[in-house]
């Protein structure tokens, strides 16, 4: 299986990221060569194998593990200056983003 | 006396706690060695938050509550967050980031009472297996300069064997403390997934990243895992619920009767004739200290690369799209709309590698393809770590290489990603189960470059592994080898 340039503009969109016209191409021929290696994955029969999500579902000494929740009580201060601090564009406390809505 | 700087954790520790040496005499011989920033292990020093906190040490240690680590200094990962330090993941991304609060692992390493000497380069986003992925240039290997370092951990591995500090974190994925360790000559241990804190480690695959120290000995990692590893069960939801382990305790113990399990797969046509002689030669030591070798079979090792290889991108795809050029990091200057904004910022922002994973990530997520390959890769994913239950019903723990070669030129696989991949065969399927292991040096190969020795336990069997190795260390002198650099 190959994937085309379509495919990866497709992908590209999906990601959100801008490719410049040669970065599609190198990208093409470097995922295409990792797909070679994904091929032998569909020749195991894997009827009847639950997929594992995460290491701790497979621990046999362990419990099973259930979505921890904290009690719904504030916990953390409000940060908000030391929060923003690293925010490209911030005003009044709020984050700035381009118009979405005309 | 020994120079301070050739000196490890406990020996420090000790040195500090008898007031022998003063946490500022310390802090002040490592910066010194860090000047000029020998093989690019550093992304941020900051001479004034390592002496303070040095200064806080000192008189607590005055007062007589020190921790049991007063003092002693350490580096982090730049993955992991830190308040008084950039983050960057090693990202363009992230550059002059400054986080709101400490990663757990941070936290809990202050409070035992190191020093923080700063914060070490590493692949972007830790993607990578040779540290050239980093936004802000490669590191060296000290052992040569021409030759990688390893990755994703990379500024950890050649800051410890270059003598710039005695012990740094490192973050492993599917290798990333294990093969830098290993590169470098030095000791490295991931603990089962969930031991230690992933709050505040920038996350790159959730059901994978651990977090684990790097330094010159079993003995000074059981001492810093020790530290690292306590439930953090308010802030990460896969923090394992099992009481803080001393794991130096349990060093003293005989290999007499300690089943090795040595898997065929590891040992195939792949491995380099250096690696295999060393690595051989390490299994030859633990027989002589009284362990039994026992052939096992993992079948499915070869798979552990497109399974990982699929995982992986697929959570990574997930957990970088925050980075939007909203709430942190960079924004581009230009755009025309939003969905604009979000396509320039992440196309100048991410490093070709990460771009790559992020996409091969979104594909086999998307519709059409998920059921191919990512439920797929998540079977393949159960069946590897079946495997590894069946193989310890024979043998107490598993050893067998870290990487098929030792550390590679620099460039020799920077434009070929799939060549970079299969060099991971070995420390991938470990990760993929979630379980214990370490990398151990186990002597030097052609020119020089230092072979690893790989441990793999069950579950929660961090301190058999790290007593493996501490008897092992104790009968040799490979980890006392050191690359001699000078550079005062």
């Amino acid at each position: 299986m190959s994937l085309t340039a379509t495919d990866i503009a497709r992908i590209a969109n999906l990601a959100r990221l801008e490719l410049a016209p040669d970065e599609g191409t190198r990208t093409l021929d470097q995922i295409n060569a990792f797909f070679d290696i994904v091929t032998q994955i569909s020749q195991v029969d894997t009827t009847g194998v639950l997929p594992m999500a995460h290491p701790l579902d497979a621990m046999p000494t362990m419990p099973p593990i259930h979505l921890r929740l904290r009690p719904d009580v504030a916990s953390e201060p409000n940060d908000r200056e030391a929060n923003q601090r690293s925010a490209p564009a911030v005003e009044r406390g709020l984050f700035l983003v381009p118009k979405v809505i005309e | 006396m020994t120079e301070l700087h050739h000196l490890g954790v406990a020996e420090l520790a000790a040195l500090l706690q008898s007031k022998q040496v003063s946490a500022v005499e310390v802090a002040t011989r490592f910066l010194a060695r860090s000047g000029g920033n020998p093989h690019h292990a550093f992304l941020d020093i900051d001479s004034e938050v390592t002496l303070a906190q040095a200064r806080a040490s000192d008189a607590k240690l005055a007062a007589g509550s020190a921790g049991p680590l007063e003092g002693v200094p350490i580096a982090h990962k730049d993955v992991f967050v830190t308040k008084d330090l950039v983050t960057t993941a090693g990202s363009r991304m992230l550059n002059g980031y400054r986080s709101p609060f400490d990663a757990t692992v941070v936290a809990r390493l202050r409070q035992v009472g190191m020093v923080t000497l700063g914060k070490l380069n590493c692949d972007e986003f830790a993607m990578g297996s040779a540290n050239e992925n980093s936004a802000f240039g490669p590191v060296t290997n000290p052992w040569n300069t021409a030759h990688v370092p390893g990755g994703s951990s990379g500024g950890s591995a050649a800051a410890v064997a270059a003598r710039l500090t005695p012990a740094a974190t490192g973050t492993d994925t599917g290798g990333s403390i294990r093969q830098p360790a290993a590169f470098c000559g030095i000791t490295g241990i991931k603990p089962t997934y969930g031991r230690a804190s992933r709050y505040g480690m920038v996350a790159f695959a959730s059901s994978l990243d651990q977090a684990g120290p790097m330094a010159r000995s079993a003995e000074d990692c059981a001492l810093l895992l020790s530290a690292m590893c306590t439930p953090d069960l308010d802030r990460d939801s896969t923090s394992l619920d099992v009481a803080q382990e001393d794991f130096s305790a349990a060093l003293g113990h005989s290999l007499q009767g300690l089943r090795v399990g040595v898997p065929a797969e590891f040992f195939g046509d792949g491995l380099a004739a250096d690696v295999r002689r060393a690595t051989e030669a390490a299994l030859k030591q633990l027989q002589a200290l009284g362990a039994t070798l026992v052939p096992i079979g993992l079948p499915r090792t070869e798979l552990s690369i497109p399974v990982y290889y699929i995982i992986a991108p697929a959570e990574a795809s997930s957990n970088l799209s925050r980075f939007d050029g909203v709430k942190f990091g960079h924004r581009a200057a230009e755009f025309a709309d939003l969905t604009d904004m979000y396509k320039k910022t992440r196309a100048e922002g991410f490093g070709q590698e990460v771009k790559r994973r992020i996409m091969t990530g979104a594909y086999v997520l998307s519709h059409g393809y998920y059921d191919a390959y990512y439920l797929q890769a998540q079977k393949i994913r159960r069946m590897i770590a079946d495997d590894f239950q069946s193989a310890f019903a024979s043998c107490d723990v598993i050893a067998g290489p870290v990487a098929p070669t030792t550390a590679w030129k620099l460039g020799d696989k920077a434009d070929d990603p799939v060549a970079s991949y299969l060099a991971d065969i070995f420390t991938l399927p470990a990760s993929l189960a979630g379980l214990p292991c370490m990398s151990l040096p186990v002597g030097l190969g052609e020119g020089g470059l230092p072979v690893g020795l790989q441990l793999i336990g069950n579950y929660l069997q961090e301190a058999k592994l790290l007593n493996v190795a501490h008897q092992f260390q104790l009968a040799t002198g490979f980890h006392l080898q050191n690359p001699e650099y000078e550079h005062e």
